[in-house]
């Protein structure tokens, strides 16, 4: 569709007469006004087909007057015919003909629905770099000037976001007249309208001189960051970050800082947060001077606001604030104008602002090196360690690794011990679930003693758990922890333990066996996988639970790999065969699944098969085994298709709909 | 955490009656609401107010106003004033109670002398009067706690100042309401800055608050001449504002009462801005998520609007039309609501122009597979004064709906929906027994009208993507000579390929 306006279709290529006979435009228009919204929505979509059939002239002459004359439709509508306009160039002729596209772009810039207006304006800025230079002067600037007198604000607002695009390419004379039109929008009456030029104004800074920044951009800007409006002043500190990179130093002290300045102690706090969320920036913008001067006791202040939100934006750039400094000082001014702060931001009131903190202080310890990172920073993360909230906790876990790089994680595995286990043990699932990631990255730096000494049962707890979503997590965590321990470990103290749950009375253990042999197979290589675990997995093929027998069927394909030939022939072939016969139909599907699956590795490893022999199905399974429906034929309806999905996304999912599905014959239905 | 309301201080002089405010609203409907279901850890409440005022002044109680010679009165006056401007955090609930408890008794006071006392009201405590109320209510309102937060569901935020801010809104009312109170002094001082200020505060997530700056707004609206157009342009930037960038706006319901008692009292025929409000900026309001908060005071400023003027009448339906909800049933359920009380109003004359595009989405709606949707557009038969208005254009009116309507009548799960369909049939067939007749017998021509469109449709497509992929081919090949405009051999090369 969209790729057929496509840069590939050169300019009159298209040409020539459509097939007039066949589609004369009054069929195509009727599509494109059929009673049905989605019937036209359609149509809209098909677009460029109908301009390529009709030919860049009649797209010209006729298609385009007929939308223009026609924009009162559904937003839906419009949204995709503004998107549709913005790749047509192509098809009404090339560049020489762009601005024929601007009438329907036009009145689809001043409808009331943001979303179709936005669309039209981003298709406007693409079409207007089409544009040659006559064309932009003769037909986009004044769409632009008509846009910015529209009656309705929203004709005013479309236009702010088309100055910066028409400004560099226009005469010296035409450019005075588009500054004046957006300062004009900079005062209007409308906020939506000031908020669209504060939003623009450093966009547009960009394209200027740097005398008409200076003398037009910013007392601009001035003007809108001390609106009466707080959502407008708040936009101006974003464009205070454009304005600022265009700058000199003196000028920015004389022209920019008074603003910022008041900015930052602004009575709405919104204008507060905004400084706060833009502060690296700010930084960046003003150079390491001004940031000494002016910003760092900004960002004091900031890091003390009464508003939480305030705080916690700040306190999420402290690390990036630091981190920015020149590096000559950098540490004085940390440790004797930011720590303070940060201290006690620590024992804050809200947990949002220590979570923020939790989530960057501990990248602070590599800026400040070894001794201060013990002697400062880490009575800080002990004490984030021992937060009554778990989000505090776990961000500071989950940053280990800076501090692991400075001063090794020994220091704080006293107190680090603790933590992790109430967070292992949290009442939410998500908060166990997120200390389950980072599991093999504190195995890693705490070592494989202390792991085995501390953490080992917590990993094994985990595999019980009565959340599906944490029992899958904690399997995938086994196989890191043998990938960083290796083999040996495994067979030590892994497997035996996941071994011994194939005899849980609980049917959903006896699967985690099953899912932990899946994701441990490959890792511990195939003599632990034949001696060890393939006797427990063809032991289980017996269970009188289905949904057992049928990931034992799944287990032993997805081991089939690792095991040799004659394990494969002598032990697995059996009893895929008897599970192939199984009573249930979904035991059968999975076991004639494995079959195949693992018969045609085998035929590809033996003897080389035709290329055109390869997709077929085996013949194997058509004369052994009754299938019940064809499962890639039928197209989602019957269970076994269901099933078959084996996503680790859908797992969970699954996981319930295998419940749902064995419920009336369960025999015995084990509770958690 | 709870809220943390200071002790008990519930002010000593009642409210004038009528004024006082509602508690927010208790639902009866025996079921316990999510948000006391839901346990929820509260953070503690901040309200921007009370920024640390470090130097804060002792305040020692001051004599009571009625004790003082008349002569010595107005300078006690301003003095107390001055009092009640100081500030306290209420966030701490045991700080500076003394302070606390001066303020509060000496607004009481001002409350009691505004209220009853003739003669207080002169020109110079004017000035005293606005700074000490906006010193108290103009803040920025604090980051509400919830950010999802509903207000048909969650418990709102309460403002902890309330206490004292209560107080000084019931003071600044008996001002306005105030026999002595003079606007053309007062417009020096309640000026578009401050009514801009008043407005934003209707963000407030606290229903108290916002009752009272309800009953204030209106009476300034009232009061003072001057402000009535700017009042109105900035409620409508708040709606559309509210519209098209935010959905956030806590006191919509509020100001659309106040709007509704406002276009209830605009002079005929109605000026361009204000049919301008109704098209461009009351209709775009209902396709707002949060409609069914404010929709009842909503749906009453527009029939306001069609009583004053019928001629808005095609304007305001097929506005409806075009913001009808097509994923919400209960929004429908409300435009339904909403489109029988325009019909009730509405002139034949008017509703002849609609009738089509009307009755079209009311049978949209009879099809719903939601049954409240189904109902609620059925229940239009019910109606004396529409059922009148079909009968009068049944030529029109019937084909519209017949086909939806006997198609549902034969598939409908809900046993209701298909017993309202029957009788809607029959009183069609009462109606005009030929017309229905007719109807009946073009249903399945039309069916298989659509059958044979719907293929033809296809077959067009079809058409035009196999051109589509010649054009693009023939271009291809073309692409060499990009120029060649007049090129019967370009589209018999794209006939060709």
């Amino acid at each position: 569709m969209a790729g057929a306006a496509g840069p590939g279709i050169g300019p009159g290529a298209a040409g020539g007469d459509g097939d007039d006979s066949l589609y004369p435009i009054a069929v195509l228009i009727d599509e494109l006004r059929n009673e049905d919204v989605q019937l036209r929505l359609n149509s809209i979509k098909k677009l460029s087909t109908i301009a390529l059939a009709l030919g860049v002239e009649r797209t010209r002459t006729e298609l385009l007057p007929f939308l223009t004359d026609t924009i009162y439709d559904e937003d839906e509508v419009l949204l995709a015919l503004a998107e549709q306009l913005g790749n047509f160039t192509g098809l009404v002729g090339g560049p020489d003909f762009a601005h024929c596209l601007l009438p329907p772009l036009e009145s689809l810039a001043t409808v009331e629905e943001t979303v179709v207006r936005d669309k039209a304006v981003e298709s406007l800025r693409q079409i207007s770099q089409e544009h040659t230079p006559v064309a932009l002067e003769a037909h986009f600037v004044p769409l632009v000037k008509r846009l910015a007198s529209g009656d309705w604000f929203t004709s005013r607002t479309s236009a702010c976001g088309l100055f910066s695009v028409c400004y560099p390419r226009a005469s010296n004379a035409l450019k005075a007249e588009i500054r004046q039109c957006f300062r004009s929008l900079c005062t209007d009456d409308t906020p939506m309208v000031r908020r669209a030029a504060a939003s623009k104004l450093g966009e547009f800074a960009k394209v200027l001189e740097l005398d008409s920044v200076k003398s037009e951009i910013v007392p601009l800007f001035t003007n809108l960051a001390s609106d009466e409006q707080d959502s407008v002043r708040l936009l101006a500190v974003e464009a205070c970050v454009s304005i600022a990179q265009l700058l000199s130093q003196d000028d920015l002290e004389a022209l920019v800082m008074p603003t910022l300045r008041q900015a930052a102690e602004d009575k709405s706090w919104r204008v507060r947060y905004m400084v706060a969320d833009k502060f690296s920036e700010l930084q960046k913008a003003v150079g390491p001077k001004i940031t000494l001067s002016d910003l760092i006791p900004a960002f004091q202040n900031l890091l003390k606001d009464c508003e939480a939100e305030v705080r916690a934006a700040a306190a999420h750039k402290v690390k990036e604030l630091c981190e920015n400094l020149p590096i000559e000082g950098r540490e004085t001014i940390i440790m004797n104008q930011i720590l303070p702060y940060i201290k006690e931001l620590v024992s804050d009131t809200n947990q949002h602002v220590k979570s923020a903190l939790a989530s960057v202080i501990m990248g602070l310890s590599t800026i400040l090196g070894k001794e201060n990172t013990i002697e400062h920073l880490l009575p800080l993360f002990l004490a984030q360690l021992k937060d009554e909230c778990p989000e505090v906790r776990l961000n500071i876990i989950s940053n280990l690794d800076c501090v692991n790089e400075v001063i090794g994680i020994r220091q704080l595995s006293q107190s680090l011990l603790p933590a992790i286990v109430e967070l292992a043990e949290d009442a939410k699932w998500r908060v166990r679930l997120a200390i389950i990631e980072y599991m093999p990255l504190l195995a890693g730096q705490l070592g494989v003693e202390f792991f085995d000494e501390k953490l080992n049962s917590l990993c094994m707890a985990w595999l019980v758990d009565h959340v599906y979503a944490i029992r899958e997590a904690a399997t995938s965590n086994l196989m890191k922890l043998v990938q960083k321990f290796g083999t040996e470990w495994a067979q030590n103290t892994i497997v035996p333990k996941v071994l011994v749950m194939a005899n849980d009375p609980n049917y959903l253990h006896r699967m985690t066996t099953l899912f932990c042999i899946n994701a441990l197979s490959e890792a511990c290589g195939q003599e632990i996988t034949t001696k060890q675990m393939l006797p427990i997995v063809l032991k289980m093929a017996g269970d009188q639970v289905a949904n057992v027998r049928f990931n034992v069927a799944k287990s032993l394909q997805k081991i089939g790999p690792i095991l040799d030939t004659e394990a494969l022939q002598e032990e697995v072939k059996p009893v895929l065969q008897k599970l192939g016969q199984d009573e249930d139909m979904d035991v059968k599907y999975f076991a004639q699944e494995a079959i195949s699956g693992i018969a045609a590795r085998a035929r590809k490893l033996d003897f080389p098969v035709k290329d055109s022999d390869e997709p077929s199905v085996p013949g194997a399974d058509k004369n052994h085994f009754w299938r019940p429906r064809g499962p890639r034929e039928d197209t989602g309806k019957g269970p076994a298709y269901q099933l078959h999905v084996n996503t680790r996304d859908t797992l969970a999912r699954l996981e319930m709909a295998e419940l749902v599905l064995f419920f009336p014959k369960q025999r015995l239905i084990p509770l958690d | 955490m709870e809220t943390k309301l200071p002790p008990a201080s519930t002010p000593t002089s009642p409210s004038s009656p009528g004024l006082s405010p509602v508690p927010p609203p208790d639902k009866v409907d025996g079921f316990s609401r999510r948000s006391l279901r839901r346990a929820r850890p509260r953070r503690s409440h901040s309200s921007s107010q009370f920024r640390y005022q470090s130097n804060q002044q002792e305040l020692t109680p001051l004599p009571l106003l009625k004790d003082v010679p008349a002569s010595e009165l107005h300078d006690l006056l301003s003095r107390k004033l001055a009092q009640c401007g100081v500030m306290f955090d209420f966030l701490d609930c045991v700080a500076d109670l003394k302070g606390k408890e001066v303020k509060r008794a000496a607004l009481n006071e001002l409350v009691e002398c505004v209220g009853s006392t003739r003669g207080v009201l002169i020109e110079p405590v004017y000035p005293d009067i606005i700074r000490m109320i906006s010193v108290n209510i103009f803040r920025t309102l604090p980051p509400s706690e919830n950010p999802e937060f509903d207000p048909e569901e969650d418990e709102p935020n309460l403002e902890p100042s309330w206490p004292h801010l209560q107080l000084v809104y019931e003071f600044f009312l008996r001002f306005l309401e105030s026999p002595d109170f003079q606007p053309s002094v007062a417009k020096r001082y309640v000026d578009q800055k401050f009514v801009l200020m008043l407005l934003e505060l209707f963000d407030s997530e606290d229903p108290r608050e916002r009752e009272y700056l309800k009953t204030i707004l209106h009476r300034v609206y009232g009061k003072f001449l001057g402000l009535r157009a700017y009042i109105r342009k900035q409620c409508s930037h708040i709606f559309l504002r509210f519209i098209y960038e935010l959905e956030h706006f806590n006191g919509v319901a509020e100001l659309l009462e106040i709007l509704g008692s406002i276009i209830n009292g605009f002079a005929l025929p109605l000026k361009t801005e204000h049919k301008q409000f109704l098209v461009r900026v009351l209709i775009p309001l209902h396709s707002v998520k949060s409609l069914s908060v404010f929709h009842a005071q909503l749906a009453y400023c527009v029939v306001q609007f069609l009583e004053k003027d019928a001629t808005l009448t095609e304007h305001v339906i097929r506005g409806l039309l075009k913001y009808w909800p097509k994923t919400c049933t209960q929004k429908e359920v409300m435009f339904l609501g909403e489109m029988e009380e325009i019909l009730d109003v509405i002139e034949p004359s008017q509703f002849v122009k609609i009738q089509e595009p009307l009755f079209k989405q009311v049978a949209r709606c009879v099809s719903s597979p939601h049954f409240q949707v189904a109902e609620r557009a059925l229940y239009f038969w019910n109606n004396e004064y529409i059922l009148s208005l079909i009968e009068d254009n049944c030529h029109t009116v019937l084909p519209a709906v017949f086909g939806t309507l006997y198609q549902v009548s034969k598939e409908h799960w809900n046993q209701t929906i298909v017993s309202l369909i029957y009788n809607v049939l029959k009183t069609f067939m009462e109606m005009n027994g030929k017309l229905f007749d007719e109807l009946t017998a073009s249903y399945k021509l039309e069916k298989q009208q659509e059958q044979q469109k719907a293929r033809e449709r296809q077959e067009l497509w079809q058409g035009l993507e196999e051109l589509r992929l010649r054009r693009l081919q023939g271009t291809q090949g073309a692409k060499e000579a990009p120029l060649q405009r007049l090129t019967p051999q370009v589209a018999a090369s794209g006939g060709q390929s």
